[in-house]
């Protein structure tokens, strides 16, 4: 009934557009789920029936804790509903359960924590003012922009058929963004700080939020051509903001630190034993660097430069190995991924000290050091582009060429998702819902910026247009060749150097436009 | 059109929500030894596929009729089997002569699937898209509206997707129908609206507005100039599209006969399981169905469907109008539900088909209608457990609804189009001005008891004695509400052209 109430309003279309996206993820409630379903039925488990102290040793599941505490306490009053729906999946040793009342707890858990992230799009969408465009409804920035975040296709994907709980972590993270966009710091690094500990990926654009709260918050004032200003540092304000994150860490670590079981934790937190890459390629500078391999392998043997009993056999046969054995380039090791992405961060973050350009400029070397770490990191997930693509929208509707930049990279990154729903009855729910992004995107940003240059080169076009072939290659032609057996990683190999040669231009684009860019010259008001 | 995309964009939801309820249950799955409608589509392509065209309709020891024996006209036995030959391809055992009876699989549920889809791409969707774009006097914005609400039309998708029937390709031809013939390619428009009523004979119920319009059209072209060569050229079109589709079925009289008294069950009696119609609410009160005989119930509920059709058909013969035809097709169509013989519940589709077409003149109504008439295949759905789908396709329709049209702001005497009735009204009643009033309360009652309704029918159970309480109160309920749209629709038709008459002499 709560659609009367809101249905009367008539023009109230940010709630229907919620409640619309609602719905959608309610009829997406019997789709496939992966195995992170059970990762996280088997974490309601652990934290309802265990003590503290055995929340990161218990290992029954293969699916152990490996989220930081606040996660974990997230889980536990989680299971304290979930008790009243199927006391059997807080059972730790019914691994595989999934009753139909736990599909519908979990599934519903997603959807209803969801509201924490329509409430952040909310508040983005009242501090960002993007181009002023014509004055129909579906022309408005604001319009656009709520559209492109709670409608977006990687989310919809990722956690409501796949299963995750990215929906309220983007929420904490677009809401530290918002509380930065109206100055409000302190309470938008104590968000920060909170989400750092319920998932810890978002480390990578913590050097972002870092620098740019040193600079804009630490130093009250800037020279008139928007140098530093060294004696307006605030001391005060560097405290309350250390204070903010020791206190924060220390409620979310402090009891496992009193249990002396800090470095058990920390260990389930990275697990460096993992492979370069995950099973299937995350569209990365690695999997460039992998089929550069590849390549070079192959012609390498057919010159007879190389002798084939000297290969790896996994290289050859098939790509879906966790551990890659290079044959001709180099082995990468953790360090080096670390210094390379240290590397591609560092000129991001030098930009934003040095040309600070308010809360856009932070926006940017947010993107920048997400971007970098997907593309340099070890063992990175595909799933991580969301943390690139969700910032981006905010970014998209400002200017023109953010939003060239912005729709490449999301249709892209959204494209290289594919592989995650493989099954057959998802097929068209993925590549529907796609094309009903896609096309929302590029459309109705073309109509904001009609007045400006076009948003595509040709060879962007070209690029784009590439990916409804490889889509029609791999999931409809190639299963019925015969390569299917012999070659199985082919569409996943191709998928992921596909995606991965679009989303380094976006990068590389974007930081040309960063590091191109004048600094804005205005002295900020304090 | 420059928003083209926002229109794709309708397109691909509609599709999207088609095709996420499209993976719940569907009719009779596993249920031996009956299963349910989507067996029976089976069945049908197995049928069709094993068997000559002349054993089709006859009953053997092949085709035993008492198992889903194929009860509708031959369009939808070709269709059947131009999806059993997909299916060979695919895989053979799916329409195996007897071993395939009750098949059931992840992929050959996924197979069925998609046939609905296709045919709901290939020839509901384009109608609806078509008929949207040619609308006139609306903004571009509105067109596209009114096309996300017809294509979010939870009834229609809940029945061909959930519990699975291919209405879509009967709706979607009476549709192209009604275009054509609103557009003037009568021609075209009677065709299409054959392939209709010849892959459904329940789109009968359109076919009086159909004949009426187009004879209307004769009469105002004179029937002994233009008028009479168009009468000719209607009757033969008709005439060759049935024989071309009826063909293999003319060769013997035997045949025709067969599949008419197939097409047409007399004795299956006045209703069918728990419909909203007169007979079936009535029969709480008095169990017509088991007192009279059959033949006795045929007359009495063609008299009543007769008595109720005909000042609208009439009206549309004497003054054709598109606006007055498809108005015609609703009141027709949902007396035809109402009162005629041997109705599903489903029929309900076929009044909600031209109700989606007036809901940008009448948005508040036809939402209002078309709640109803999804509520009042409550039962149905439930038993197809079908409840979550429909809970939400129902709020989404809803919602697309109200904000597209605003339909809160449109209960005015003129929006409802009520004005020249309220004015022939006071003329005797000089003091009665809250039409529009009555209408609100009207609306809230009835959503109210919907809610409440669904509400007990999900978590109650109902007393022993009386087991199908609860999804006869549904049919009782909605029954009263159609009464009630019926006379609304009708009032709108005979008082509407007058209104026009009366607009011409003041200008």
């Amino acid at each position: 009934m709560a659609a009367l109430g809101i249905a009367t309003g008539g023009r109230n279309w940010f709630s229907a557009l919620a409640l619309g996206v609602t719905l959608l993820k309610c009829l997406l409630i019997p789709t496939y789920h992966s195995t992170d379903f059970e990762v996280h039925r088997n974490w309601l488990a652990i934290t309802h029936s265990l003590p503290v102290s055995q929340w990161y040793y218990e290992a029954t599941s293969e699916w152990t804790l490996d989220y930081p505490p606040f996660f974990a306490w997230f889980e536990y009053a989680l299971s304290h509903i979930a008790k009243y729906f199927d006391q059997e999946m807080l059972n730790v040793h019914n691994l595989n359960y999934s009753s139909s009342r736990t599909l519908l707890f979990q599934r519903f858990s997603v959807i209803l924590t969801d509201e924490l992230f329509v409430y952040a799009v909310h508040e983005c969408c009242k501090c960002i003012d993007g181009k002023k465009a014509g004055k129909e409804l579906t022309e408005k920035p604001k319009f656009i922009l709520s559209v492109l975040l709670l409608w977006n296709f990687g989310l919809l994907i990722v956690d409501h058929i796949h299963f995750q709980y990215n929906g309220f972590l983007f929420g904490l993270m677009l809401l530290s963004i918002a509380r930065l966009f109206q100055k409000r710091y302190t309470e938008g690094a104590f968000l920060f700080a909170v989400l750092l500990h319920f998932k810890h990926i978002y480390l990578y654009v913590a050097p972002a939020y870092g620098i740019y709260l040193l600079r804009s918050y630490c130093f009250t004032a800037n020279k008139p051509d928007g140098s530093i200003r060294w004696n307006s540092f605030s001391f005060v304000r560097l405290i309350s903001l250390g204070l903010i994150v020791f206190l924060v860490s220390a409620l979310s670590l402090g009891p496992f630190l009193a249990l002396n079981q800090l470095p058990q934790v920390l260990s389930r937190l990275f697990p460096f034993k993992r492979g370069l890459c995950h099973a299937y390629w995350a569209p990365n500078f690695w999997a460039l660097y992998n089929a550069l391999d590849k390549v070079l392998s192959v012609i390498g043997l057919e010159l007879k430069l190389l002798d084939p009993n000297k290969i790896p056999k996994a290289s050859m046969t098939s790509g879906l190995v966790q551990q890659f054995q290079h044959t001709v380039l180099p082995s990468v090791t953790p360090m080096a991924t670390l210094i390379c992405t240290l590397m591609a961060i560092l000129p991001s973050v030098f930009c934003l000290w040095f040309k600070p350009q308010g809360p856009r400029g932070f926006l940017r070397c947010l993107i920048l050091c997400a971007l970098s770490s997907f593309l340099f990191g070890w063992h990175v997930h595909e799933k991580a582009i969301l943390l690139a693509v969700l910032p981006m929208s905010l970014l998209s509707v400002g200017k023109a060429g953010d939003a060239s930049i912005f729709l490449i990279l999301t249709t892209t990154g959204h494209y290289s998702l594919f592989p995650l729903l493989f099954t057959a009855p998802e097929l068209p729910i993925k590549i529907l819902l796609m094309l009903l992004f896609t096309i929302y995107s590029i459309s109705s940003l073309k109509t904001l910026f009609r007045k400006e240059k076009p948003l595509f080169n040709w060879m962007e076009t070209f690029y784009l247009l590439g990916l409804g072939p490889l889509e029609v290659f791999c999931e409809f032609v190639f299963p019925f060749t015969s390569w299917k057996l012999k070659y199985p990683f082919i569409p996943l190999l191709l998928t992921s150097v596909y995606c991965a040669v679009g989303i380094t231009y976006a990068w590389f684009k974007l930081y040309v436009s960063v590091l191109t860019d004048p600094p804005v010259r205005k002295t900020k008001k304090q | 059109m420059e928003k083209w995309y926002l229109m794709a964009i309708v397109v691909l939801l509609g599709l999207t929500v088609r095709w996420t309820v499209s993976l719940n249950s569907y009719s009779g799955a596993g249920k031996p030894p009956m299963f349910g409608d989507y067996e029976a589509q089976r069945h049908w392509q197995e049928i069709t596929f094993n068997l000559p065209v002349k054993q089709w309709y006859f009953n053997s020891s092949d085709n035993n009729l008492q198992y889903w024996g194929l009860d509708y006209p031959p369009l939808t036995a070709y269709h059947s089997l131009l999806c059993a030959y997909v299916a060979k391809f695919i895989n053979p055992d799916w329409i195996a002569l007897h071993s395939s009876r009750g098949y059931e699989s992840q992929a050959h549920k996924l197979f069925m699937r998609t046939t609905v889809l296709i045919a709901d791409l290939l020839i509901y969707i384009p109608a609806v898209v078509l008929y949207c774009c040619c609308l006139k006097e609306i903004s571009t914005k509105k067109k596209i509206a009114h096309a996300l609400c017809i294509l979010l039309y939870p009834g229609l998708i809940l029945i061909d997707y959930g519990h699975f029937q291919y209405n879509s390709v009967s709706l979607g031809f009476a549709l192209w129908g009604v275009l054509g013939v609103s557009y003037d390619w009568d021609l075209l428009g009677s065709l299409a609206f054959c392939l209709a009523i010849n892959y459904k004979q329940m789109e009968l119920y359109h076919s009086l507005p159909f004949f009426c319009f187009l004879l209307g059209k004769c009469f105002k072209k004179g029937l002994k100039g233009k008028g009479f060569v168009l009468l000719i050229k209607l009757a033969c079109t008709v005439v060759a599209s049935f024989i071309l589709c009826w063909l293999p079925f003319f060769t013997e009289r035997e045949q025709t006969q067969q599949v008419l008294r197939r097409l047409f069950p007399v004795d299956r009696g006045l209703f069918e399981d728990k419909v909203a119609n007169i007979w079936c609410s009535f029969s709480i009160f008095l169990k017509i169905k088991d007192i009279l005989p059959y033949h006795i119930q045929i007359i009495i509920s063609f008299c009543f469907t007769f008595l109720s059709l005909l000042p609208a058909c009439i009206k549309l013969t004497l003054q054709p109008s598109p606006k007055g035809f498809r108005f015609t097709l609703v009141s027709c169509a949902l007396s035809f539900f109402l009162f005629s013989y041997q109705v599903h519940e489903k029929s309900i589709l076929l009044v909600s088909l031209p109700v989606c077409l007036v809901l940008s003149e009448i948005p508040f109504m036809s939402t209002w209608f078309l709640l109803v008439s999804t509520f009042s295949m409550l039962p149905l759905l439930l038993k197809d457990e079908l409840l979550m789908p429909s809970v939400v396709t129902t709020m989404a329709f809803f919602i697309a609804c109200a904000i597209s049209f605003s339909i809160f702001e449109k209960t005015s005497e003129e929006e409802l189009q009520l004005k020249s009735f309220s004015i022939s009204v006071r003329k005797y009643l000089p003091c009665f001005t809250f039409f529009p009033r009555i209408i609100q309360y009207l609306f809230l009652i009835s959503v109210i008891t919907m809610v409440l309704l669904t509400l007990t029918t999900i978590t109650l159970e109902p007393p022993q004695k009386l087991p199908d309480l609860f999804s006869v109160l549904i049919c009782f309920v909605s029954c009263l509400n159609f009464l009630f749209f019926l006379v609304y629709f009708n009032i709108i038709i005979m008082w509407d052209s007058k209104n026009g008459r009366n607009q011409k002499k003041i200008n």
